[in-house]
C-alpha cells in the first residue's frame, strides 16, 4: 500500500504495539536543554536508572543563559543554578554537552541541523515543542513532557499513539518581500492555532520545493502554533546538499548509502492524507499578527478584525481579551502602527540567511530614534558566520544590539525583555500574553517586516523599502 | 503517580479558548529544577497584579472559587509549549480535572502522567456547566473515571472519551516508564538490527 513520508518513518520505529495500546517508538536523536530535563534526570536518580543511549542524546544550554559574552558572570541566581544542574547532570550521565563556552551552543533547533545531527528518517524528540523544526529535513520531530524526556533518557522510546496526516500543499511561488515566516503564518490565521490538533503536517507543492533548507526549517519550527505537535518536508537534493560534509552527517561510502535510503522516504503516489488545505504563495503578503496568539494574524495591509462579527462565543471574548491586552481598536489599520522594539532572533528566523535578510535592509540605514533593536543569532557558529561577512557591523552601524547566541526575548527567561505596554515587532514564534516581558505586546512578523520596522519605527509594509 | 478514581467537586471556570501554558506558568517561574511548589506560579499573570496584589476580578481569586478541584475551559486548553510545568502547576494548585471541548496534544499527554484528567465534553456539555458555573457556583460535579462519566448536579450522567491505556494507568496510578522498562528485551532487539 502507497505511504506517506510520516507512515514510512513511524512504521520504521515501531519497537513494539500491544492491543489497546500506544506503540513503543525508538527514538534515534533525543536533544535537551537545561529547562526541561532536571526533573528527568532527577526521576532517573530516584529509580537508580541510567541514560539508555548517551550516544543518541546531546544537550546544550539556550533558554536561560544571557546573550552578553560566556564570561560575564551570570547573575540570575536560578538561572546559574539551572546551567549548573545541567552541567553535572551531563558529566554524570555521559551526555555531550555544547556548554557555555562551546563554539558550537546555541538555540538547540538551530544547532542540530547546523551539526549534521539531524537527518532525513530519523524520530526526534526534545523537551521543547519547537522541536518540529526538526521536520524540515523529512525527520519525525516532536516536543515532549519532562516525563518523556525521562522515559527517553531511561528506555530511548516513548510510547505514543499514532497521529493523523496533515497534508499542507503550497501552489506557486513567493514574491519579493514575502517570505517562508508569510507563509507560516498564513497557514496558521488560516487553520487556527488548534487546525493541526492530532496531526502531523507534511509540507508538499512547488513553494515548498523552492525553498531552502532554513526557509523549510522555518515553516516546520512554528507546525506546533497550528496544533500539529510534527511537520515535515520530504526529503530532496536541498536537504542533501545542506547536510553534505556536516560533522555528524555520514561520510563516504556512508553517505552514498544514506542517500539512498533517504531517497525512499519521500511520499508515494497515490498515498492519502487525513486532511488537507491548500495554499498560494502567490498571493501571499507580508504576514503580521494582532493579537495574542500565533493564529491572529493578516496580511500587513489588513484591519485588525471587530470581535463582533465573530460568531462562536469563546472565539469572540478572546479577540476581546487580545485586542484589550494590545491595546488596539476593530477595524484599526496596523500599518504606521508605531512600535518600541524590534527583535530579530529565536529557533524560527535565527540563522544566517535571516541575518542577512534583514541586515540587507538596514545597510546604510539606521534603527529610528526611540526603537531598541535586539539581534541574537541562533548559534555561536551563526554568529562567526554572520561577522565574518561583516553583518555584525550593519547592525551595530545601524544602532542595533549585536549579542551571543541564545533564545534570549523569545521566551524572555534570561534578562532580554520587554517593558509592560511596549510594543515590539518579532521573528519569534509566540505572541501570547507576557511571552516577551509582562505586559509586553508581540507583533509576530518575518526578519524583512521586522528590519523595515525597526527602520521607521512603525509597522511597514517591507515591500516599500525594497 | 498519583491515582485517579473518582472526584467530587465544585467547579471553576475560565470561558476562553486556546489558554496557552504560557498563560498557565510563564516563563520566569521555568528556571526550577523540581517539580514541588509551583502552586503559586499558576496563572500569575492573570492572578496577580503588576505590584504583586491579588487581582479580585480574576475568577480563581473570587470566595466561590476556593477548594474547586475542577476546572472548565476553552477549546485547545494548553496549546503551545511543551512545559509540563503547566500540569505541574495545576495539580499544586489542586486542581485534579480539566473540562475542555478540547486539548492541545502535548499538554494532554503531561496532564495525562500527572494525575490530572483532561476531560473532552461536547459543546452543548460545555455551555451547559457554564451556566451552572455562573448560575449554582457551589453545585458540585461527579467525576467516575471508571465509569467515564461526569455527574451534574440534577444527577444526569455524561460520558466522556477516554483511551484504555491512560484509564488503566490513572486507575492504578501507574507510570508509563515502569511500561516501557517492562520491553527491555524487545528494545534491545530493535537496537541489535538497526
Ligand atoms: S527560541 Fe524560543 S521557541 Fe525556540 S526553543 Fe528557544 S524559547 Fe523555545
Amino acid at each position: 500500500m502507497p505511504q506517506t513520508l510520516f507512515e514510512k518513518i513511524w512504521n520504521q520505529h515501531v519497537v513494539a504495539q500491544e492491543p489497546d495500546s500506544p506503540a513503543i517508538l525508538y527514538i534515534d536523536l533525543h536533544l535537551v536543554h537545561e529547562v526541561t530535563s532536571p526533573q528527568a534526570f532527577a526521576g532517573l536518580r530516584r529509580r537508580g536508572l541510567r541514560v539508555r543511549r548517551p550516544d543518541k542524546t546531546v544537550a546544550t544550554l539556550d533558554h536561560s543563559i544571557p546573550t552578553h559574552s560566556p564570561d560575564l558572570p551570570i547573575l540570575d541566581e536560578m538561572a546559574a543554578k539551572q546551567i549548573q544542574v545541567m552541567e553535572d547532570n551531563c558529566r554524570e550521565f555521559g551526555i555531550r554537552l555544547y556548554g557555555l563556552h562551546s563554539p558550537q551552543r546555541g538555540i538547540v533547533h538551530v544547532i542540530g541541523p547546523e551539526l549534521g545531527l539531524t537527518q532525513p528518517g530519523m524520530t526526534i524528540v526534545c523537551g521543547d515543542s519547537h522541536t518540529s523544526t526538526h521536520g524540515a529535513f523529512g525527520a519525525l520531530a516532536f516536543g515532549i513532557g519532562t516525563s518523556e524526556v525521562e522515559m527517553v533518557l531511561a528506555t530511548q522510546c516513548l510510547l505514543q499513539r499514532k497521529p493523523k496526516t496533515y497534508q499542507v500543499h503550497v501552489e506557486g511561488r513567493l514574491n519579493p518581500g514575502v517570505s517562508a515566516k508569510d507563509i507560516i503564518l498564513a497557514l496558521i490565521a488560516k487553520i487556527g492555532v488548534g487546525g493541526g490538533t492530532g496531526h502531523v503536517f507534511e509540507y508538499t507543492g512547488p513553494a515548498i520545493r523552492a525553498l531552502t533548507m532554513e526557509q523549510r526549517m522555518t515553516i516546520c519550527n512554528m507546525s506546533i502554533e497550528g496544533g500539529a505537535r510534527a511537520g515535515m518536508v520530504a526529503p530532496d537534493d536541498t536537504t542533501f546538499e545542506y547536510l553534505a560534509g556536516r560533522e555528524y552527517a555520514p561520510k563516504g561510502a556512508a553517505w552514498d548509502e544514506a542517500v539512498a535510503r533517504w531517497r525512499r522516504l519521500p511520499t508515494d503516489e497515490g498515498a492519502t492524507y487525513d486532511k488537507s488545505v491548500t495554499l498560494n504563495a502567490s498571493e501571499l503578503e507580508p504576514m503580521i499578527t494582532y493579537g495574542t496568539n500565533p493564529g491572529m494574524g493578516m496580511p500587513i495591509t489588513g484591519r485588525v478584525p471587530d470581535p463582533d462579527t465573530v460568531a462562536d462565543a469563546n472565539q469572540k471574548l478572546a479577540l476581546e481579551k487580545a485586542l484589550k491586552y494590545m491595546d488596539l481598536r476593530p477595524g484599526q489599520p496596523l500599518l504606521g502602527h508605531p512600535i518600541n522594539v524590534v527583535f530579530i532572533g529565536s529557533c524560527t528566523n535565527s540563522r544566517i540567511s535571516d541575518l542577512r535578510q534583514a541586515a540587507e535592509l538596514l545597510r546604510g540605514r539606521k534603527v529610528a530614534p526611540g526603537v531598541r533593536m535586539l539581534v541574537v543569532p541562533g548559534s555561536q557558529a551563526v554568529k562567526r558566520q554572520a561577522e565574518a561577512e561583516g553583518l555584525d557591523k550593519v547592525f551595530l552601524e545601524a544602532g542595533a544590539d549585536w549579542r551571543h547566541a541564545g533564545c534570549s526575548m523569545c521566551i524572555a527567561m534570561n534578562g532580554d525583555q520587554l517593558q509592560p505596554g511596549e510594543y515590539a515587532v518579532s521573528t519569534s514564534n509566540r505572541n501570547f500574553e507576557g511571552r516577551q516581558g509582562k505586559g509586553g505586546r508581540t507583533f509576530l512578523a518575518s526578519p524583512l517586516t521586522a528590519a523595515a520596522a525597526a527602520i521607521t519605527g512603525k509597522i511597514t509594509d517591507v515591500r516599500t523599502l525594497l | 503517580m498519583p491515582q485517579f478514581t473518582t472526584l467530587t467537586s465544585r467547579l471553576v471556570a475560565l470561558p476562553i479558548n486556546d489558554i496557552d501554558t504560557d498563560q498557565i506558568i510563564p516563563a520566569q517561574f521555568l528556571k526550577v529544577t523540581d517539580k514541588a511548589g509551583l502552586g503559586n506560579a499558576l496563572f500569575f499573570n492573570w492572578r496577580y497584579n503588576a505590584d504583586g496584589s491579588l487581582n479580585p476580578d480574576f475568577v480563581l481569586n473570587r470566595p466561590e472559587a476556593q477548594g474547586a478541584q475542577i476546572l472548565l475551559a476553552g477549546d485547545n486548553f494548553g496549546c503551545g509549549s511543551s512545559r509540563e510545568h503547566a500540569p505541574w502547576a495545576l495539580t499544586a494548585y489542586g486542581f485534579r480535572a480539566v473540562i475542555s471541548t478540547s486539548f492541545a496534544d502535548i499538554f494532554r499527554g503531561n496532564a495525562l502522567k500527572n494525575g490530572l484528567l483532561p476531560i473532552i465534553v461536547d459543546k452543548a456539555t460545555y455551555a451547559e456547566l457554564l451556566e451552572l458555573a455562573a448560575k449554582a457556583p457551589q453545585a458540585e460535579l461527579t467525576v467516575d473515571l471508571e465509569a467515564q462519566t461526569l455527574t451534574l448536579p440534577d444527577g444526569r450522567a455524561v460520558t466522556f472519551p477516554i483511551d484504555a491505556f491512560s484509564k488503566a494507568c490513572l486507575l492504578k496510578g501507574t507510570d508509563e516508564l515502569g511500561y516501557i522498562l517492562s520491553f527491555e528485551d524487545r528494545i534491545a532487539a530493535y537496537e541489535a538490527t538497526h
